[in-house]
């Protein structure tokens, strides 16, 4: 840990060139496959680790800057590697080294952009994303922002030639344009006419209240966009299916939290006082978005879109924590607020290493199956037990159950929510439990969109014959997987470790950390407060769970027989079951489809019973559209009709309108 | 960890271990006798148990390893739940481990692998009984999770030996929180263990029934573990609800007489609930699938109620 900080800045600028090296390489090699699979991605996968390794370093090191004199003439690149950027950099590194390698048995020849290409842009986004963390002044971050948009929009469109991938990959930039020009005009609030565009520039600013409002809407609008709040949520629905799954993975691993990062950059760095109302705002758009994501994931049919929706609710949960965080911040309460932060942190990495494991494994499904729909799979854990076994560690970490990564987080948010007696104001005391109550909704509805997910691909028997030729993955997918799992297995038994990593961001940001306050309990025991209060232990409560399960085979097959025979199911004596009889993917979201019924937008199509060749169909769509995006549009449209009025064709007509612009112009600077 | 920690755990593995099926022989002995009928002997389940460990199990071609390792992994959960919950003193050195919100997570860790190891043979019954589990599971976990967070917020903590300690400290008069909370609690109880309004363990009608789908493929010591962890969930959840809202008798320090005067108490409190139950379960008739969801619904609102009435009034 005593290594100097220069020397983790200078690695990591270095890896960076590294990685476009590495993309230059696939450009040369541009359509050998071998070497560009084998050679270049494990090697990215390599510097992924290193990058990670010296941002670890770095974390509780002093902030380092440097210049450099990239891009315009007088507008330098300024770098600063601080606590925060740091730790964004160890997620976006551990994450991308499993998704690299992963990425190299993945892709295959033939499918869209050359493999080179494909080389080029991924490790462009790769250092769009790093480039994003380490920025700081505000024209080295809107330049690296769009690296990482545009590159990301070349990899959605890998498949380029199917139309509705086009159409995925249009909305997608559209909605991170419209969200970049939020964070540009956010940055412009920030620097408070001094001209001053570095963040080293608007941190010694003082906004008043009224302008650091704007700055905090515009900063929550413009990377919500990308994090995909609601009603910004609508591109990733569309985006992640058509995206090849390394990456699917990369995006919702990664670049969601890039967003998140901008956010707490923002919010505590650059802007020095939250307010504690937008802590309300961010806790009411958390949990709207938290509960529109879970509820549509569960009738999703497309296992990817299942998947992106499951992003939106964990993103969700992330924007609640953030609201934690800024309301006990504006209060002061420092060690709450530490609570908040250091949960948000957590459940980043933690949904950074469970989604992307997750996307890996539909990949790894789609390969083996080109079928994405649900309704087509079933069966596959005999076929591909490696993906199937890694995928359930995903899952259970997905749904937030003990011993995974997933419930830690989600604990220690709820510890933050419990807790708020201090709160001196007496609506807030009230109202903040209360969104507790809406957290553990979501965390249930979670459990029951991840049986779906995994029961529905993996379980069962196959709905189709020629799912039984599904192959396994490969080895650089099986490594990538396992990587994967490893770190949600990791991360969730040994909570107070990670919390002591996460412990320099609270401490730099609201000037109190959790373990620097000696509050985190043992190696063994996470007590954030005090351990008569809270306390939880993965590691006992996993060995506990093992050691029982262990001694009940030993007891059991030691005092009884352990005979088994296999024979045809029993399923209640009813003679000719298929495969096709059991629940299909909308028959397991019907429940949910009943209860929240007034949230959806259905279509249905019910068969009389008279019918003799009956259709049943329904298909659900996201109301936001209707609600908001069609009538903007169509807004829009009539707005230029209007404005269409005016265009004449005529060349004579827009000589008048030019004489009246004049007239009009000089009668206003005489008077 | 000393060795009279050692004790009281083991002590509380053994206990739990032979009260809950004793427990589901009371409750279907108070049955037979509220119905007029001439009740089956308090240790039949025991005998239940003998057999089916004895027999062969027979598993489906189909199944692969999940199927086999879910009643373990079921048992190995309920077992452990009934170990963290305080049912004869509150010192217990597993309990640190596992606070109540982890005790709701072990639960839903259960329910998850049951309803994978359903799925896992592909019948039609199988995720039919999947997908209700699910959707019980869904409003009655946090509605769970709303009843220990009034008593959490009363304690002031979530560990649960905490909880029953204030809990049993303070004066004898009711609070108007708990007592919301209480009956969201019996109906999430009710609907947690497969009891009449929800569920009929003893009906297998494919239009109505819930748990006997999700473990109809299972037989022999399979098929035991299940029903022994259905026993320990009862008692884990009754346990609970004398923890939290009889706290009276559980024995705070390792103190060798208060131990053996809680046992005793344990099972006065346990006889009397498991008579309620038997009760609630003849006077009761089973609702249709499509109310379970107001039911429990309603539960969870009555758990929000319960938090909102703790922070409005303080009580």
């Amino acid at each position: 840990m005593g290594a100097a900080p220069i020397e983790a800045l200078d690695a990591i600028l270095l890896f960076l060139v590294c990685w476009l090296v590495i993309g230059m390489a696939g450009i040369v090699a541009l359509r050998n496959f071998a070497v560009v699979a084998r050679v270049l991605f494990p090697a990215s996968a390599l510097l992924s680790i290193a990058l990670a390794a010296f941002a670890l370093t770095a974390l509780p090191a002093a902030p380092q800057t440097t210049v450099l004199a990239i891009g315009l003439p007088n507008l330098p690149f300024h770098l600063r590697l601080d606590a925060l950027s740091a730790f964004f950099l160890v997620l976006l590194g551990v994450a991308s080294a499993g998704i690299s390698i992963y990425a190299g048995g993945y892709f295959r020849e033939g499918e869209g952009t050359p493999p080179g290409l494909m080389c080029l842009q991924y490790h462009g986004f790769l250092c769009g994303m790093a480039l994003v963390l380490l920025a700081d002044d505000a024209y080295a971050f809107m330049v690296s922002w769009e690296l990482m948009a545009l590159s990301s929009f070349f990899l959605v469109t890998t498949n380029h030639r199917i139309p509705e991938i086009q159409r995925a990959g249009y909305l997608y930039l559209l909605v991170a344009h419209i969200g970049a020009l939020a964070i540009l005009l956010c940055f412009g609030v920030l620097q408070a006419n001094t001209g001053d565009y570095t963040f080293e520039g608007m941190r010694s600013q003082h906004l008043s209240p009224f302008w650091a409002s704007w700055a905090f809407l515009l900063a929550l609008f413009g990377f919500g966009a990308k994090a995909g709040i609601l009603p910004l949520h609508i591109w990733l629905p569309e985006a992640h299916p058509a995206a090849p799954s390394p990456v699917s993975a990369l995006m919702s691993g990664v670049m969601l939290k890039t967003a998140i990062y901008g956010i707490l950059r923002v919010t505590f760095d650059l802007i020095d006082t939250p307010l504690w109302w937008w802590g309300m705002v961010a806790l009411g758009l958390g949990l709207a978005t938290a509960l529109f994501g879970v509820i549509f994931a569960a009738v999703q049919v497309d296992m990817k879109r299942l998947l992106a929706y499951s992003s939106i609710e964990n993103i969700g949960i992330i924007v609640m924590g953030l609201g934690l965080a800024i309301i006990f911040a504006a209060y002061k309460m420092d060690s709450l607020a530490a609570l908040a932060m250091s949960a948000l942190l957590y459940h980043c990495i933690n949904h950074a290493l469970f989604k992307s494991l997750l996307f890996l494994g539909t990949g790894s499904v789609l390969h083996a199956t080109h079928e994405r729909s649900l309704g087509k799979l079933g069966g596959l854990l005999r076929f591909m037990p490696w993906v199937a076994w890694t995928t359930l560690v995903g899952v259970v970490a997905s749904a937030g159950l003990p011993p995974s990564n997933g419930f830690v987080s989600e604990w220690l948010l709820l510890q933050g929510f419990l807790f708020t007696g201090g709160l001196p104001n007496p609506y807030l005391k009230m109202l903040v439990p209360m969104f507790a109550a809406g957290l553990v909704l979501v965390a249930a509805l979670a459990g029951y969109v991840m049986v779906k997910f995994f029961g529905v691909i993996f379980l069962g028997r196959p709905r189709e014959e020629r799912l039984a030729a599904a192959e396994d993955a490969g080895t650089l997918e099986r490594l990538g997987l396992l990587w994967l799992t490893a770190g949600c297995v990791l991360f969730g038994l040994f909570p107070v470790a990670i919390i002591e990593m996460i412990d320099p961001i609270p401490y730099a940001l609201v000037g109190r950390g959790l373990a620097q306050s000696g509050r985190i309990g043992d190696w063994l025991l996470l007590a954030p407060v005090s351990a008569e209060r809270a306390s939880y232990s993965p590691l006992v409560f996993f060995v506990a769970t093992l050691a029982i399960v262990f001694l009940t085979i030993v007891v059991v097959h030691r005092f009884y027989h352990a005979r088994v025979r296999r024979a045809p199911p029993w399923d209640c004596g009813f003679p000719q079951q298929t495969a096709r009889m059991q629940d299909s993917a909308e028959g397991f979201g019907q429940p949910i489809r009943q209860i929240f019924e007034p949230f959806y937008r259905m279509r249905r199509e019910l068969p009389s019973p008279f019918d003799a060749a009956p259709r049943y169909s329904v298909t659900v769509e996201d109301p936001m559209w209707s609600w908001i995006y069609l009538r903007l549009a169509r807004a829009i449209e009539a707005v230029a009709r209007w404005a269409g009025l005016i265009q004449r064709g005529r060349i004579a007509i827009y000589l008048l309108y030019s004489f009246v612009t004049l007239i009009a112009l000089l009668s206003f600077t005489q008077a | 960890m000393n060795f009279e920690g050692i004790l009281a755990q083991l002590t509380a593995m053994a206990v739990a271990l032979v009260v809950a099926p004793l427990l589901v022989g009371w409750v279907n002995m108070c049955r037979a006798w509220l119905q007029n009928r001439s009740a089956p002997s308090l240790l039949l389940p025991f005998r239940m148990l003998h057999k089916l460990f004895w027999k062969e199990s027979i598993v489906a071609n189909e199944a692969t390893a999940i199927f086999r390792l879910a009643p373990y992994v079921v048992f190995g959960c309920m077992l452990l739940a009934s170990m963290i919950i305080p049912t004869l003193s509150t010192n217990l050195p597993l309990a640190p481990a596992a606070d109540a919100i982890a005790l709701v997570g072990l639960f839903a860790l259960a329910r998850l692998f049951l309803s994978l190891a359903a799925m896992d043979i592909g019948t039609a019954f199988g995720s039919l009984g999947a997908r209700r589990e699910m959707l019980v599971g869904f409003l009655a976990e946090p509605a769970f999770l709303m009843v220990l967070f009034t008593a959490s917020l009363i304690s002031s903590s979530t560990s649960l030996a905490t909880i029953v300690s204030s809990l049993a400290h303070r004066e004898l008069t009711i609070l108007p929180s708990l007592a919301f909370a209480g009956v969201a609690f019996t109906m999430i109880s009710l609907a947690e263990n497969a009891r009449v309004p929800v569920d009929n363990p003893a009906t297998h009608l494919e239009l109505t029934m819930i748990h006997e789908a999700l473990i109809l493929e299972y037989s022999g010591r399979h098929l035991a573990l299940m029903e022994w962890a259905a026993a320990l969930k009862l008692f884990a959840y009754s346990c609970a609800g004398l923890a939290l809202f009889f706290p009276w008798g559980i024995a705070e320090a390792y103190d060798h007489r208060a131990v053996l005067f809680a046992l005793p108490v344990l099972l006065a409190k346990l006889a009397v609930g498991g008579f309620l139950l038997a009760l609630i379960e003849t006077a009761l008739a089973k609702m249709r699938i499509f109310r379970v969801p107001e039911f429990l619904a309603t539960a969870f609102l009555l758990g929000v109620l319960a938090l909102l009435v703790h922070l409005l009034l303080g009580a």
